[in-house]
Parts: C-alpha cells; structure tokens; sequence
C-alpha cells in the first residue's frame, strides 16, 4: 500500500530545548578573528552575506583568507587591506565580468591568491564537508593551475583503468575554513536555512565545511512557517550546520537575493566605478562600508533613494 | 535596432560557423557563452541539432528557443540546472562548451586568465575559470572575435585551457575527453584536422578550414602570430540559410545584440 505524505506550514508549536541562534552582524564579527580562513557562500554578485561583509569590513580585523565563488567580498576586503590571501573559483560581478578591486589588487600585487577551475573549488569544499584530506580530478592537468599553484599535488589511482593503467589526478585538498558566512531568504532562529531562488550554489557545504557557519537570512520565521514558501526541497540548511543566526531584511543588497529583489544594478556599477577613483572610493567607504549598522545602512540606502526603506 | 534585411552579414555568418561546430553532437549540453557563440547554438539546435539542451544561463535547462537579452522570456523547463550540477554534467563528458580565448597559440592553449606574470599580471583577464576541467573532460571550441596578431601568439601567457601538446603525455581517460572542435574568428573557421584526418607527427596544429565570405587566406595567416596549416585549397565559410537568416534575425537576436562584437 503506497503511503502518500504531503509537507506543508504547521501551526504545531516548536517544542522547548531548541537552542536560539539569533545575533547581530557584531556578534558574529566578534567570534572571529585575524588570520582566520573564513567562506563566503553565494555566486559573484548573487545572495552574497553582504551585511557580514560589512560587519567585517568596520572591524578591526586584519590578515584574513577568504575562500569563495568570489563576488564584491573579494573586492571590498581586499581595497581595505583586510585580506591576506583570497581562494576562489572566479572573482566576478556577473553584469561586471571582472571585479574591478579584485583585478586591481591582483595588478598592484596586494593579496596573495589561490586560484583554481571552478570545478576544482567545489571539490575543496566537498572534501572539506566530508572531513577527508582531498577529492581528485582530473581538472587542472595540463593547465597553468598547478603552476600557480605549487602546493598543489597529485594522486595515482590505485585501480587500474581498462588498460592496466593506474591513472594520475590532482588531489584538491579539503578546505580548512574557521568560519562560513552564507544568506539566506528565510531561516528560524534554531538555524535552520531555506533559500527560495533558482540556486542553492554551494551555502550547504560551506556550511558542512566550516568549524563555525553564522548565516543571515532576509526574515526569521518560526519553524512552522518554513514550508509557507518554499517546497520541502527549499530546506537545504539544517540547523546542524549553523551556529549563529542574523536576521538582515536586504541583507545581500547590492548584490541579487530573488525572489526578494534583483541586484541594485545602479549601486553596482557605482562601486565598480571607485575602484579607478580614490576620492569616490573613500566616499564610498565612509558612506557604505562605514555605516555603524545594517539598520544604518539600510537608512543612508532609503535616504539616497528619497523612499521607504526595501 | 539593428539593420535585419539585406545579405547575411559578417556576424551571421559567425553565428552559423559557431552552429556547425555542434553537428553531429546529439543529445550533449550545448554550453556556448557570450552573445554569439549563444546565438550559433541555439540556431543550431532549433535547425540541425535538435536533440542538444542548453540552459537559460541561470539555472534551468529550456527546451524552447530563447530571445538573446530577453531575461523574462517564457521557458519551457525540462530539467534544473543549479551551477553544482553544471560541474557534475563537465565530469560526465556530455558537453560541449564554446568559451572565448583572449589568446590562443597554434596546439590550442587557451588564455584567459592573465596578461603577463600570473603573479603579478600586467592585465588581469577573467581568470582561469572553468577552463582546466572543461578541456580534459569535453569538446571545446573557441570564440575569437578580434582575430591578430595579439590574439593569435607564438605562446600564451597562462594557460587556462590546455592544447594538443599540453595533454599529449597525459592519461588516455583525458586524451579521449580532450577535443578543440573550432575555433571560430571574425575572419575564419579553424580547426585541428589535419589534411589525412589525423596527426601524423607531433601534437595537432590549428589549420585553416574556412574563410569567411570577402577575407582572403593571406588575411589571414597576417593576422596569425604562428604558422597555420594552410590547405591547397581553402573554402568559404557557407552563408546562412534562409531559414537561419530567419531565425537570427527574428527569433533569436532582434534586438541585433550580436553586432556590439563587431563594432556594431
């Protein structure tokens, strides 16, 4: 007899006992600390933690390492001196192919950079997830990859192919990372985190992979109205991997958070612009990057469009 | 908008180029970025090439022929496509990605990444990208639409996709996986079959298969920084059907996106 079940929003309270996870961006900012390796979920300019960003960004913090499918972050830390050494599949703005602070900081030699196929970086944080010292792939051979990266290593199959051959990968070592920070639309203050857009991209595992992993989230429900939403599929965080929670309504502004709004194409484009202008860059800075809250932010932001905040 | 009457045009003609570099491949992800090698794939797949999918460059697979630059067309969703199972799809082998080459030598090594030191570039490009597992697992081919001297060198300076000579001592999983189907130029088609269908000596060099309709072959091997292999006789690059001219014009791109590559 088959048994259909349907998951839908409850109105059944939580039970007592579950751990609350609800902080600010300070917060978070104040469990790390320099020289850490910190990931940062999201895709080039989509569903970046940009409130964290931030948070990061009017710290004292100093020395970081960043691993990511590199967005505004790269940028943004390393035009402040923040970064030590940026790990990334890409550093892209996707309308902007190419980060304008990014490509800088590579130009003027600034940070350190491991750079590797976009495929590869997946396996890093796969391996790191999984608490294994490397995944292998066959991506990299042949390509300046292991050139620029001579820590790199390879791993001879112990299996032979078809022809007896045992073949020989590269072994993409297992991420270490202290923290990860990832946005997400809705979460409940437990930790557990729901994306609603078309793409998870790779949030799950950098939360698996990290020691700690704080994620903000556009609106904190309550656990019932997770499924309100979203499909059963949508809830691809599980509390297990979270330890802090931040509720930032435009918490990823400027880059995309569908289906709560696009990337601020305008701002985008603004800030690409002060990476040729020092002057609008600090005016960038003090504005933006500089504001002593998101609220705040959120304020200068409702104020510079003469609306309502959202 | 962009003239859409008259004698296929120089863009046209390289859409359909980059079309035929998909004949034959059947039910593979047809991956093509940038606006052209986009348009030649889904010319390809709505005329020839049916059986092919192809993404709506965001996250789904689309079964229905999409405008260029219309981000809010209808799609007809076959499949999800997040970006993790893009990767799962480049390990299958069952795909066939045109990219660009900001330089490209004549075994085919790309470059992407950087303009000079990779340490400390000169010009930092888009970076290596997908480019290493692409060309050790799946056919590739390249999009150059400012073919030179510049473009075409002697040597890249990083290499982001590995050529002919890069993955000759490699394994035999990654020789069988490696193919550069085209490299399709604002001036040419080339490829790397040699005249006897194979390399009889050393790793395959890039060879001129066709010129587009008005360049001459001294054009371009000018316009080459390394030696072609030039066949006695070298064709046209074939003009666009009507059917194609109809589906360039009308369906796929009118908004003429495709003349901004050239000059347009």
């Amino acid at each position: 007899m088959a048994v259909t079940t349907t998951y839908a929003a409850s109105a059944l309270p939580a039970p007592d006992g579950r751990p609350d996870k609800r902080m600010t961006e300070d917060d978070v900012v104040a469990r790390l600390s320099d020289g850490m390796t910190i990931g940062i979920g999201g895709w080039g300019s989509r569903r970046k933690p940009m409130s964290l960003v931030r948070a990061i960004a009017r710290s004292e913090l100093t020395d970081l390492t960043i691993v990511c499918y590199g967005g505004p972050e790269v940028g943004i830390l390393s035009a402040l001196g923040k970064l030590r050494r940026a790990v990334y599949g890409f550093v892209s703005l996707d309308s902007i192919p190419l980060e304008p602070h990014f490509r800088q900081a590579r130009q003027q030699g600034t940070i350190e950079v491991t750079e590797l196929d976009e495929g590869a970086f997946y396996l890093g944080l796969l391996a790191a997830a999984h608490r294994v010292p490397f995944y292998p792939t066959r991506a990299g051979l042949g390509s300046d990859m292991m050139l620029m990266n001579p820590d790199l290593a390879t791993v001879t199959s112990p299996y032979p192919d078809a022809d007896g051959v045992h073949e020989e990968l590269v072994a993409i070592p297992a991420f270490q990372l202290d923290a990860s920070l990832i946005h997400m639309n809705r979460a409940d203050a437990a930790g557990n985190g729901q994306f609603l857009g078309p793409d998870l991209y790779f949030d799950d595992l950098f939360a698996k992979a990290a020691a700690a992993t704080y994620l903000s989230c556009e609106k904190v429900v309550p656990t019932g109205d997770l499924l309100a939403e979203g499909s059963l599929h949508t809830l691809k965080i599980p509390r297990l991997f979270v330890d802090g929670v931040v509720q930032a309504p435009r918490g990823a502004h400027f880059t995309e958070c569908p289906p709560d709004y696009g990337r601020d194409e305008a701002f985008q484009r603004a800030y690409a612009a002060t990476a040729k202008d020092p002057d609008a860059w600090r005016t960038f800075v003090e504005r933006w990057l500089e504001a002593p809250s998101h609220e705040a932010y959120l304020d200068r932001l409702a104020a510079e469009r003469g609306d309502d905040r959202g | 908008m962009a003239d859409q009457t008259g004698p296929a045009t120089r863009d046209e003609i390289c859409a359909v180029a980059i079309a035929e570099a998909f004949r034959g491949d059947g039910e593979v992800l047809c991956n093509p970025i940038g606006t052209t090698p986009i348009i030649g794939g889904r010319l390809a797949r709505a005329t020839f090439e049916p059986a092919m999918v192809m993404t709506d460059a965001i996250s789904v697979l689309a079964a229905n022929p999409l405008t260029v630059g219309d981000d809010d067309a209808e799609r007809l969703v076959e499949a999800w496509m997040p970006y993790r199972d893009v990767f799962d799809v480049v390990w299958s082998g069952r795909r066939h990605v045109v990219m660009g080459a900001s330089q490209i030598d004549a075994h085919g090594n790309q470059n992407l990444a950087a303009i000079g030191d990779w340490r400390r570039p000169k010009a930092q490009l888009l970076g290596l990208r997908g480019a290493p597992g692409n060309l050790v697992n799946h056919a590739t081919t390249y999009w150059v639409p400012n073919h030179s001297t510049r473009s075409f060198v002697p040597s890249v300076d990083v290499v982001s996709g590995p050529g002919y000579d890069r993955v000759a001592p490699l394994s035999a999983a990654i020789r069988d996986g490696h193919e550069i189907r085209r490299v399709v130029s604002n001036l040419a088609v080339l490829d790397f079959e040699a005249p006897d269908g194979g390399a009889d000596d050393g790793p395959r060099r890039m060879r001129l298969r066709s010129v587009h309709p008005g360049v001459t072959v001294d054009e371009v091997v000018e316009a080459t920084g390394f030696e072609l292999v030039v066949p006695d006789e070298v064709p046209e690059s074939r003009l666009p059907t009507d059917e194609e001219l109809h589906l360039i014009r009308e369906v796929l791109d009118p908004h003429g996106y495709r003349k901004a590559e050239f000059g347009g």
